[in-house]
């Protein structure tokens, strides 16, 4: 990314979910109902939403903009702001509300925009899909209800001018550059560069970062208080916060509808017999390029 | 996700110590950073707090990143051209991510941009490091050379060259030239004032740097003409950018082959006066040195731990006669054995670095204000027992991670001689550690004093009068037989001639540090249980092994050494 003193401060969201790991699974990951075991996975910062925050802070070494993450979920989903905080993110809010609860991709999406209208960024990154749902959805679905461009796929951000960004994108057949005036939104893909780690002294800074119903609880002797410590406060915000339409939340915004889940198990009978000659491995070769699983 | 901080619970139990808390208390000095910088801790526990998750961070980084790239950067190594030495891909990842996390500076103070960590997390940190990549662990803990700035560079200097360390400056610590390893007394490089530009020039040659081609450079030079001894040297501080240093060549080395190994030749290269005249090798080097080796004990550390979880893991995986390998008595001795020598290791790790922090925090405070006489003498005794103990643990730990490493690929059998295993390069990476900072032999020579003044006799009685839990009375009951034996050694040994101790003085260190490293260890096991079964076990070994050095020194004659000096006039025939 080329140096560039921008005349005003941007302003970053990054949209991030909690989510169960379900990359490292284990022998009750499931229950058996057939549905997950949530409590046998750890809850991890979505991965992809890791390249966005990483994209958020590259753009913040070259800027000086401000970073915020905006994240939905249960209480325990402050672990996700803080996990920002730690790695350079400069605030951030926990949407919950009992009202929230249940929603579908086009509920989340709706809560989600609210809560942007409210923050009132230049960009919004996400990660391009979560590894609960794989919808790949809610990032775009954000960006059509505020009515700004989009860029999804994304793996650089190559340039930022007062006006526009150029971005790469990672497609199936190459790469593609594109640039978008701000606002705009962009999913990142999981090529984009890791996420730097943890910085020492924003995990000592901000490790006492809360929210108010945290702060509730009894907390440890070196807990300093929220009150005239600004930047320790984790923003918590509810339908009444982010204003809209009531039935727009949750379960009743949502029409998904779950028939049926179904448990497949993957068998061996469609197995094929090869042999060692030239021949037929290159007839197999043809035939994982053909139907894309591989290349 | 790894963790390597997260998966040995024997790490954090060291916070636990009750000399934590006076360690942290001297370190903040009544906590006066509080309010004044946004990271800085309000108390103890805080402080303690913060150690447990930065080291949650260096365990993530070793786990994830640095052990992952171990096997490249062994392959790889650094390359040098044109004079300069780039690092590998993967040392140079290594060092972006730990520069990205802010761990550089981990004990500088948080003016300097530092963390103001004690030394315990600050070793920690290396033995971690090390457990990921001991090769790496060199240019990791290189940021030793920012200490000795920090104790004895005047305040322009530190002003200069501190901050940068917490941004990814890396160091060299200049000393060894071709004429001058073990006996830096015969450094040549020479350092010449000119008045004209009032600046000091070095020119000449340094042998077998590590890391030579380094941001920050620490350089030990003859600033005295005429000299010929220790006397005669002085401490510089050499900045890349000004120029004046050149990579000759890069060693190709048995094993650490990450870390870049320089010949540097010096052609009027600017530098600047670190603290006084002549104090260079006398007094600023020495401190170097022990923080050096102290440094090396973690990176023994490290290496062991690495070893022994390899050569666990091997040992449950391989099957052989229907069953595990670890299920066979010879291997499961092995192990035992490894995982004893490497939890007493690390419990005379811990001791000498509490004790190093101490005497360091009572000799910051002592540059601020006059100790008072009860803080003057605390000063000195804890000196004094990091100047005791420092060589015991820097021999002991470096012996045992080559036994270890020994012993891993033994476990392995013919698989851990071939370089699909880790295993071969931690034997390899294992090899320099008893000789770097000071052989095991020059240990001993640092060490054996405190036999002879019965220094470690007092300390090991101490350790006896602590009071332990009644299962341990019998392994008491041994070490305190033991105790009695060695003194009885050290008798044997007196009054007969330096040759004579100097020939025994290996053995009779040795069984200091084995009935040392047994206290430590019962220490351990009254507060936790991970600790028992390696107390039990080093003891028992331990018993067995000062057995033997007594026997040998007890049945000694003085006449015995002639057949050992006999070596000395050895002439081998020439064939024609």
């Amino acid at each position: 990314m080329k140096e560039f003193i921008m005349n005003k401060k941007l302003k970053i969201v990054v949209l991030a979910k909690q989510v169960p790991d379900t990359r490292h699974v284990g022998k009750d990951a499931m229950t058996p109902e057939g549905t997950v075991n949530r409590a046998a996975l750890p809850a991890i910062f979505n991965p992809e939403d890791m390249n966005a925050l990483e994209q958020a802070l590259r753009i913040k070494d070259k800027t000086q903009a401000e970073v915020i993450l905006l994240t939905m979920g249960p209480g325990r989903a402050a672990d996700i702001i803080r996990e920002g905080l730690f790695r350079g993110a400069d605030g951030g809010v926990l949407l919950t509300d009992r009202k929230f609860a249940g929603a579908d991709t086009l509920a989340t999406s709706y809560a989600l925009s609210q809560a942007v209208k409210k923050i009132n960024p230049d960009i919004i990154l996400a990660g391009r899909q979560a590894i609960d749902g794989d919808t790949a959805q809610v990032g775009p679905q954000v960006a059509e209800k505020l009515n700004i461009p989009q860029v999804t796929y994304a793996e650089e951000i190559l340039d930022i001018q007062e006006d526009k960004l150029t971005i790469k994108r990672r497609l199936e057949r190459g790469i593609e550059v594109v640039s978008s005036p701000m606002p705009l939104l962009i999913t990142v893909h999981a090529t984009a560069a890791p996420c730097r780690p943890r910085h020492a002294k924003q995990v000592m800074k901000y490790k006492s970062a809360r929210t108010a119903s945290e702060n509730a609880i009894p907390e440890a002797s070196y807990f300093l208080p929220l009150e005239g410590n600004e930047h320790l406060k984790i923003a918590e915000w509810g339908v009444q916060e982010i204003g809209g339409d009531e039935n727009g939340f949750g379960m009743a915004g949502s029409p998904t509808k779950v028939k049926k889940v179904e448990n497949i198990v993957f068998q061996a009978k469609e197995a094929k017999k090869l042999t060692a000659s030239d021949s037929d491995i290159d007839s197999l070769i043809v035939e994982l390029i053909s139907n894309h699983t591989i290349g | 996700m790894a963790n390597f901080y997260k998966d040995n619970t024997d790490l954090k139990f060291q916070f636990s110590h009750p000399l934590m808390g006076k360690i942290v208390e001297l370190k903040e000095q009544g906590f006066k950073d509080f309010g004044k910088f946004d990271y800085a801790p309000q108390n103890i526990e805080d402080a303690i707090d913060s150690y447990d998750k930065v080291m949650e961070i260096m365990g993530d980084i070793c786990g994830n990143v640095i052990a992952p790239n171990a096997e490249q950067v062994d392959h790889d190594g650094p390359v040098c051209k044109d004079g300069r030495i780039t690092y590998a891909a993967g040392t140079q990842q290594n060092h972006e991510v730990l520069t990205q996390a802010g761990v550089y500076g981990l004990n500088l103070p948080r003016e300097y941009g530092g963390l103001n960590f004690s030394m315990v997390p600050y070793v920690m940190a290396a033995e971690l490091v090390s457990r990921a990549d001991a090769g790496f662990a060199n240019i990791w803990g290189l940021q030793d050379c920012a200490e000795t700035i920090y104790e004895f560079a005047s305040k322009e200097i530190k002003d200069e060259f501190l901050p940068r360390i917490n941004k990814g400056d890396t160091c060299s610590m200049d000393l060894t030239e071709p004429d001058a390893g073990s006996d830096l007394q015969s450094v040549m490089l020479k350092a010449t004032w000119d008045e004209e530009k009032q600046t000091w020039y070095l020119n000449g040659v340094k042998r077998f740097i590590t890391n030579g081609d380094a941001q920050i450079k620490l350089v030990l030079a003859r600033s005295e003409e005429g000299t010929t001894d220790g006397r005669g040297l002085s401490y510089f501080v050499y900045d890349k950018a000004w120029g004046g240093v050149t990579v000759r060549r890069i060693e190709n080395k048995l094993g650490i082959k990450g870390s870049p190994t320089a010949e540097l030749v010096f052609k009027n290269a600017p530098a600047k006066l670190v603290g006084e005249r002549k104090l260079g090798l006398i007094k600023y080097v020495m401190s170097l040195m022990n923080g050096a080796r102290l440094g090396v004990g973690a990176q023994s550390v490290g290496l062991s731990e690495a070893a022994y979880r390899e050569a666990l893991k091997y040992a449950n995986e391989r099957v052989q006669y229907k069953k595990a390998i670890i299920n066979f008595p010879a291997v499961t001795e092995l192990l035992a054995v490894m995982k004893a020598k490497l939890q007493a290791s690390r419990a005379i790790l811990y001791e000498t670095t509490r004790f190093v922090d101490i005497y360091k925090a009572y000799n910051a405070i002592s540059e601020e204000r006059k100790l008072t006489p009860e803080e003057r003498q605390e000063f000195k005794k804890y000196s004094k027992y990091a100047d005791m103990f420092t060589p015991v643990l820097k021999m002991m730990s470096s012996e045992y991670a080559n036994q270890n490493a020994y012993d891993a690929i033994q476990v392995h059998g013919g698989s851990g001689f071939m370089k699909e295993y880790p295993v071969e390069r931690m034997y390899r990476d294992a090899r320099i550690l008893t000789i770097y900072e000071g052989t095991s032999q020059l240990q001993t020579v640092a060490a054996i004093r405190y036999v002879t003044n019965g220094s470690y006799l007092a300390k090991i009685r101490e350790y006896e009068q602590m009071e332990f839990k009644p299962e341990f009375a019998a392994l008491k009951a041994k070490l305190v037989a033991m105790t009695d034996q060695f003194e009885q050694a050290c008798a044997l040994v007196a009054g007969k001639g330096d040759e004579y101790v100097d020939f025994h003085a290996r053995r009779l260190v040795e069984m200091a540090a084995h009935i040392i490293m047994s206290y430590l260890l019962i220490i351990d096991s009254q507060t936790c249980t991970s600790f028992v079964n390696s107390a039990k076990i080093y003891t028992n070994k331990s018993e067995a092994w000062n057995n033997e050095r007594f026997s040998y020194i007890q049945q000694f004659n003085p006449e015995d050494l002639e057949p050992f000096n006999a070596v000395k006039s050895e002439e081998l025939p020439e064939v024609e």
